[in-house]
């Protein structure tokens, strides 16, 4: 550590820092723009001046930019030197020439970085009389507006999305007064993560356009810690509402998590709870045709003498609910008769990377490993599409060799340009294995597109060179032997390097291949190696750690009588089982009870359904990819009649006099219960403080101190304010009241901090500036690493396909491949139709071409599509995205032979 | 249209006071561009000198030659190239920066035009004592014919094995090509020079780290010198360092070509001794004197971006060499260090004379024009400062003066001065300062003349 000297006061500051981090992460405050924690220093703004000393002799100084000035020992500058000071307001001055004064009608007013840095700075009265530049703006898709007048081209926009997130479509165009940022002409921004710009732009340029729809400040809606729900990541979100729904997610701080960045699917997708045809009624099929709706309390009343009455009853619960839930139909069920809801192959492939994740070496890697890997092989994943933060973190992998490179120039990581330059485009190995063309591609050194099967052959033959530590390449070698050896030598030479596999090919070979490549670097030396598995669905962990039954083994409990009443929570059974199979299930069923926050396929059929609360209004606990559980609360207290699955469970209970009372009236309770039949979850209930938790006596607000209207709300029923509703499940308050204290990182629910009302109040709330959150980053790894449990497996022989037969595997889309999501209305707009994705040889062989339409029989069923090619494809496989909404059939048990109909 | 009609006119009427160096055929009616006309007149000579001697020693040469950079800072090269990282192991680039743009200037294209083969010698002695495995002629845009007079006039050397593989059976490679500029004024700039050169926006770099003599083009050690300076290295090693270092006076060796413009009989390019002659001399002498019965308001000494000089005024002080002075502006001598230590800088050379038929708030006007506009937008001080300068007195000069516009610009211009990644935050900032400091009293009584009068002038930006 340095000493440094700011205005007199001595602080401590790290020497790998600019002076600019140090200031802020002694908690002073000194204006910028163009500085961001994650994207680094480029020096544009020249907003964070103070002057510099050379020691204690020096009576003039000079005036440096403190983001480009390094902390050395000793170091003394001022940040209230007046000239500084001066200058300071007066860079404020000239973006206010052009910058207009539309903050009332300007989504960002309120959270505005430059509103707080014009307040920082001082400057108050213009001198400039002149007509302001204008712009003209652009249709950038449905995640985002452009408002390009208000732009003080401060370069983050570009630098985030072309430099940091890899996009290739936003661009710096024109100069001097005139820079533009947008794209070459109107259309959708392409890249996934373009929905950050919203948070990287100081002003308003780009903001939330679903947001737009149902616009309130941020000072006036009621927000919580959340998670999102999209995929298995578990980025920590922050759901925000007003009126009775949510109005966005914003990204919530976690250090080894999503860091500063979200995936559009992840920040865009809250909005299927806003979805028109949500069903948010209790509804029985007896009082369909009278067209009435019944009571809650009827509904409750026929659920619990349907399972009075049931000769068996069996629960399916669901990966993509929370641990709470699934434990609670687990309970209502017994272990023998429930499922987490996934087909018996999806569920020994998810058992496959359990125990991979079990054994990792130190534990899963986090997204945070991810990116400080300097060598990757992604073995059988599209981390583009299945988990998008992941491909983000492994975008920034890549750049650990130019860090490296930097630094033995003695140029610091955060001088981003330089550090980028210096590189000359060069990039660390990422090698990666996936049937089809990713989006990872231009970034990697390899490509492997092949089947599952010669994915899964792969991943040994790197773990054979590896063992072996045959790394130089013989004439003898097949291309198999060749690029495993590739791989190898470079996994080898690695500080640190890390293996990506996941169930997406619903590969058990893939996931014990990855295995081999770990345990083989490992023993090799390699202490530092680390795994990360991708999931298919938010909770995938958390519900496999439940231990449930295959679905097929509910599926024949009913078909062989045990069973007549079945309770299905959150799950779409036409997305796990063929369609006949459903069809006979129901069939077979006397009575159906389905709870869903969605509209699905099942619910049609549902002899009685009761409205779930989605993740924003519901309080609950999810595993991550990474075994880390994590608790999400109520961003709103839903309608009287929308419940957690998990607190509808408990209803019933009673309803069907199994209790007398709710066995889990609250939260804590049903944690307590869980944790005591299920050993492992134990820890979950130390991933967030309790109900009971306070801060001098004091519940931690939902809203901003700032709220307004709490009085009025709902002066349109009633002219008296009604109490806020009280919440027995967290230790927050559905009100502005409550401790003023900054809560522990898993209840921060907003980040304000006196001065800051942007989102880069953030700063305030870490450990140092880009750093840990305070008190540590929320939540609690389940899998410390280096269990063994399975045994080690081996590739399978491949079936030789017949020349025409053609191997159809599944591939995905990061909109439209996930089913909360997708009903979302600005996420389904950006979802493509359904194509079939082949190589040109095949589509040559098949006499097709580009754009024609074709029809496959897998198994039982039958698909057309439109035909794209795949320019890496191999020969013989076809590409089939799974989870689209709009496509006749919803599940294709893949990978799978298809033949081609005539 | 044929190429002929565009190159530079010949100066038949050479001022016997001058001392043409690197002039010295240029504007002679029978010598012509071609390679033949060149090596008639002892071309190439001094490369095949230079290719026997080691690059070290070439080096050296420069160095005692003590000759600095003619493209504005006044840089010794010697100096320049003594930094250049040679541990690296990374190639080493030589670039020629032919983007003349500062207004004002036009000497460049005099050695361009009339006698590319001498830039490109001398390019290639440099490029041998630095070692270089590339050379680049960066040329500005605006100059087209001058891009294909070089490409002709390399293309001739190429086939002579002056450039290219193997250089006159030295072993030594090293090619040369042209690239035609981004059509703006910043990439005259060095490292905007380099980036513009690597195929992006024109943004000059942050040094540190970007030292281009250890972190250049492609993050390659590199060299950018200016086509004049580049010219003075075949003279250099015909006359010697030392010899060469006899010409003008010690700190401000060499001749240099002074481009005179502005309100004087005879505008134009000299070739003079450095520090033999005065402001005075320039302007009066070879510049022919000011037009009947007007009298001079103002001298800009170095390009539009120099601080100006007031007539009347009288600049006090003492030299390096301690000696006192007190001069007029006719007394300054014609160096490097003479304008600076009257408080502004001989620049690119280029001396602009104003004289009493112009009002000095519309020739400000028009340099703020010039600069806001040539702004590349990457900071903000230059960005927003340059064009609220501009918006100011161009009001003015169209009749809506105002009394605090004089100080207004002038804590606009304070402001920016120092504080922007490279100098176009001076140069954009040093003309405002010094025309507002010097003619304080002509920008106030602006803001009392009659609007109705001074809108009926016709005022346009040039």
């Amino acid at each position: 550590m340095a000493t440094l000297h700011i205005d007199g006061k001595t602080y401590e500051a790290d020497p790998s820092k600019n002076l600019l981090e140090a200031a802020l992460s002694a908690g002073l405050d000194l204006p910028y723009f163009c500085w961001h924690p994650a994207l680094g220093s480029v020096g544009a703004c020249r907003q964070c001046a103070v002057r510099q000393y050379r020691d204690e002799n020096d009576k003039n100084g000079q005036i440096v930019m403190a983001c480009m000035v390094p902390v050395t020992d000793g170091a003394r500058i001022s940040i209230a030197d007046p000239e500084a000071t001066e200058f300071r307001s007066s860079v404020v001055e000239w973006l206010m020439t052009n910058h207009p004064h539309d903050c009332p009608v300007c989504d960002e007013g309120g959270e505005c970085h430059l509103q707080d840095m014009t307040v920082m700075t001082g400057h108050c009265s213009r001198s400039f009389r002149f007509k302001k530049r204008t712009f003209e703006n652009q249709y950038l898709g449905p995640f985002l507006n452009h408002e390009m007048n208000r732009c003080i081209q401060c370069y983050r926009c570009v630098r985030f999305y072309n430099d940091y997130a890899g996009g290739h479509d936003l661009g710096a165009f024109a100069s001097h007064n005139h820079v533009y940022f947008g794209r070459h002409e109107e259309g959708v921004l392409e890249s996934e993560f373009s929905g950050n710009l919203a948070e990287v732009c100081p002003t308003g340029v780009f903001t939330d356009k679903t947001l737009k729809g149902h616009y309130s400040r941020k000072w006036d809606m009621q927000s919580a810690p959340s998670i999102c729900n999209h995929c298995s990541v578990g980025c920590n979100t922050i759901a925000s509402s007003r009126y009775g729904a949510v109005r966005r997610i914003l990204n919530r701080y976690h250090h080894d998590i999503n860091g500063y960045f979200l995936c559009d699917r992840g920040r865009y997708g809250y909005e299927h709870g806003n979805h028109p045809d949500r069903p948010s009624r209790p509804r029985l099929r007896s009082t369909k045709q009278s067209g009435l709706e019944p009571e809650t309390t009827e509904v409750l009343a026929a659920i619990g003498s349907f399972l009075n009455e049931a000769r068996g009853i069996a629960a399916i619960g669901s990966p993509r609910a929370s641990l709470e839930s699934n434990y609670a139909l687990q309970a209502l069920a017994g272990r023998e008769a429930f499922s987490i809801g996934i087909a018996e192959a999806s569920s020994a492939v998810l058992d496959a990377l359990v125990a991979a994740l079990r054994e990792a070496p130190g534990g899963p890697a986090s997204v945070r490993d991810i990116e400080h890997s300097d060598a990757v092989f992604v073995l059988g994943e599209d981390p583009s599409n299945t988990a998008p933060r992941i491909a983000l973190a492994l975008r920034q992998s890549v750049r650990q060799v130019s860090i490296k490179h930097a630094a033995a120039h003695r140029i610091p990581r955060w001088h981003d340009r330089a550090v980028r330059d210096l590189a000359q485009g060069r990039k660390g190995p990422l090698h990666s294995a996936w049937p089809a063309q990713t989006r990872l591609d231009e970034i990697s050194k390899s490509a492997f597109c092949e089947s599952p099967n010669a994915i899964a052959k792969l991943g040994f033959a790197v773990a054979q060179c590896i063992g072996e530590d045959s790394s130089s390449s013989s004439s003898a070698d097949s291309p198999l032997q060749k690029q495993a050896k590739a791989i190898a030598a470079d996994l080898l030479e690695a500080e640190q390097p890390l293996v990506v596999t996941g169930t997406a090919l619903e590969s058990e070979a893939i996931i014990d291949a990855a295995r081999a490549v770990v345990s083989a670097l490992a023993k090799a030396g390699k202490s530092t190696v680390r795994l990360a598995g991708i999931a298919a669905e938010a909770n995938s962990i958390g519900a496999h750690l439940l231990q449930g039954q295959a679905l097929e083994s509910i599926v024949a409990k009913v078909m062989n009588g045990e069973c007549d009443t079945l309770i299905v929570a959150e799950n779409d059974l036409y997305r796990r089982l063929p369609h006949a199979t459903v069809d006979a299930l129901l069939d077979k069923l006397s009575k159906l009870i389905v709870i869903d926050c969605i509209p699905s396929s099942l619910t049609r059929h549902a002899d009685a359904f009761l409205p779930a609360a989605t993740i924003a209004e519901s309080d609950g606990s999810l595993i991550n990819c990474e075994g880390r559980g994590q608790r999400f609360f109520q961003a709103l207290s839903p309608k009287e009649n929308l419940h957690a699955t998990w607190d509808w469970v408990g209803r019933i209970q009673v309803e069907c006099q199994r209790s007398d009372t709710n066995p889990w009236p609250d939260l804590d309770t049903i944690l307590a219960k869980m944790a005591a039949d299920c050993p492992e979850l134990a820890g979950i209930r130390e991933a967030a403080p309790g109900a009971g938790f306070r801060i001098h006596n004091q519940k931690i607000p939902r809203s901003p101190r700032r709220f307004s209207g709490r009085t009025s709300i709902l002066a349109h029923e009633s002219v008296h304010e009604p109490k806020p509703p009280e919440d027995k499940d967290a230790a927050m308050s559905f009100s502005m009241e409550g401790s003023a204290l900054q809560p522990p990182a898993a209840l921060v629910s907003h980040y304000w901090s006196p001065g800051w009302n942007s989102a880069q109040a953030l700063n305030k709330f870490q450990e140092e500036v880009g750093g840990p959150n305070r008190g540590g980053p929320p939540g609690l790894r389940l899998f410390p690493g280096g269990q063994n449990g399975r045994p080690h497996g081996s590739p399978s022989t491949e079936s030789a396909a017949t020349p025409d037969q053609l191997l159809a595997i599944p591939l995905y889309q990061v909109f439209g491949s996930d089913e909360l999501s997708n009903h979302s209305a600005a996420v389904r707009e950006r979802s493509e139709p359904l194509a079939f994705s082949l190589s040109a040889k095949t589509a040559d062989r098949l006499g097709l071409a580009d754009g024609d339409s074709l029809s496959l029989r897998i198994g039982e069923q039958k698909l057309t599509a439109t035909v794209r090619l795949d320019p890496v494809m191999s020969e013989n496989l076809i590409g089939i995205p799974v989870g689209l909404s709009d496509t006749p059939v919803t599940y294709l048990p893949l990978p799978a032979q298809a033949n081609v109909c005539e | 249209m044929s190429l002929e009609t565009h190159i530079a006119r010949k100066n038949l009427a050479i001022h016997p006071k001058e001392r043409r160096i690197i002039l010295k055929h240029a504007d002679r009616p029978d010598y012509d561009a071609s390679i033949d006309c060149y090596l008639r007149n002892g071309g190439y000579d001094q490369q095949k000198k230079a290719f026997s001697m080691k690059p070290e020693e070439i080096c050296q040469e420069v160095l005692d030659a003590g000759v600095r950079g003619r493209g504005g800072a006044g840089f010794p090269a010697g100096m320049k190239w003594k930094f250049l990282d040679r541990k690296s192991g990374k190639p080493i680039y030589l670039i020629c920066n032919a983007d003349e743009s500062e207004p004002g200037t036009f000497k460049d294209r005099q050695i361009i035009h009339k006698d590319p083969h001498q830039l490109i010698e001398g390019m290639m002695i440099s490029a041998f004592a630095i070692q270089a495995a590339q050379a680049f002629i960066y040329i500005r845009e605006e100059m087209p014919y001058g891009a294909k007079i070089l490409e002709e006039a390399i293309e001739e050397a190429r086939a002579k094995n002056l450039l290219g593989d193997n250089i006159l059976g030295s072993g030594y490679s090293c090619d040369l090509v042209v690239h035609r500029g981004a059509a703006a004024y910043i990439c005259g700039e060095e490292t905007g020079l380099i980036e513009s050169l690597e195929g992006k926006r024109a943004y000059p770099r942050i040094k540190p780290p970007y030292f281009p003599a250890a972190l250049g083009l492609y993050m390659c050690p590199t060299i950018v010198n200016n086509v004049e300076t580049l010219c003075n290295v075949k003279h250099i090693i015909e006359m010697g360092g030392h010899a060469y270092a006899e010409i003008g006076k010690p700190g401000n060796t060499g001749t240099r070509i002074w481009s005179l413009s502005g309100h004087v009989r005879k505008p134009g390019y000299y070739e003079l001794e450095n520090g033999v002659h005065t402001y005075g001399d320039l302007i009066n002498e070879f510049g022919g004197g000011l037009r009947d019965g007007r009298q001079l308001q103002a001298v800009i000494p170095g390009g539009s971006s120099a601080k100006v000089w007031r007539a009347g005024e009288r600049f006090k002080g003492k030299l390096r060499s301690g000696e006192e002075f007190d001069w007029a502006i006719e007394d300054v001598p014609l160096d490097f260090d003479g304008p600076m230590a009257a408080g502004s800088m001989s620049g690119s050379g280029a001396v602009v004379v104003i004289d009493d038929s112009v009002d000095i708030v519309e020739v400000l006007a028009n340099i703020n024009a010039f600069y806001a506009h040539e702004s590349c937008g990457q900071c903000t001080p230059c960005r927003e400062g340059s064009l609220w300068m501009k918006k100011i007195t161009t009001r003015m000069a169209n009749g809506g003066a105002r009394e605090e516009d004089t100080a207004l610009l002038a804590s606009i211009g304070d402001q920016i001065a120092g504080r922007t990644i490279c100098a176009h935050g001076e140069a954009c900032a040093w003309p405002t300062q010094s025309f507002v400091a010097k003619f304080q009293d002509k920008f106030l009584d602006k803001a009392k003349q009659d609007p109705e009068q001074l809108s009926k002038r016709d005022f346009r930006m040039v």
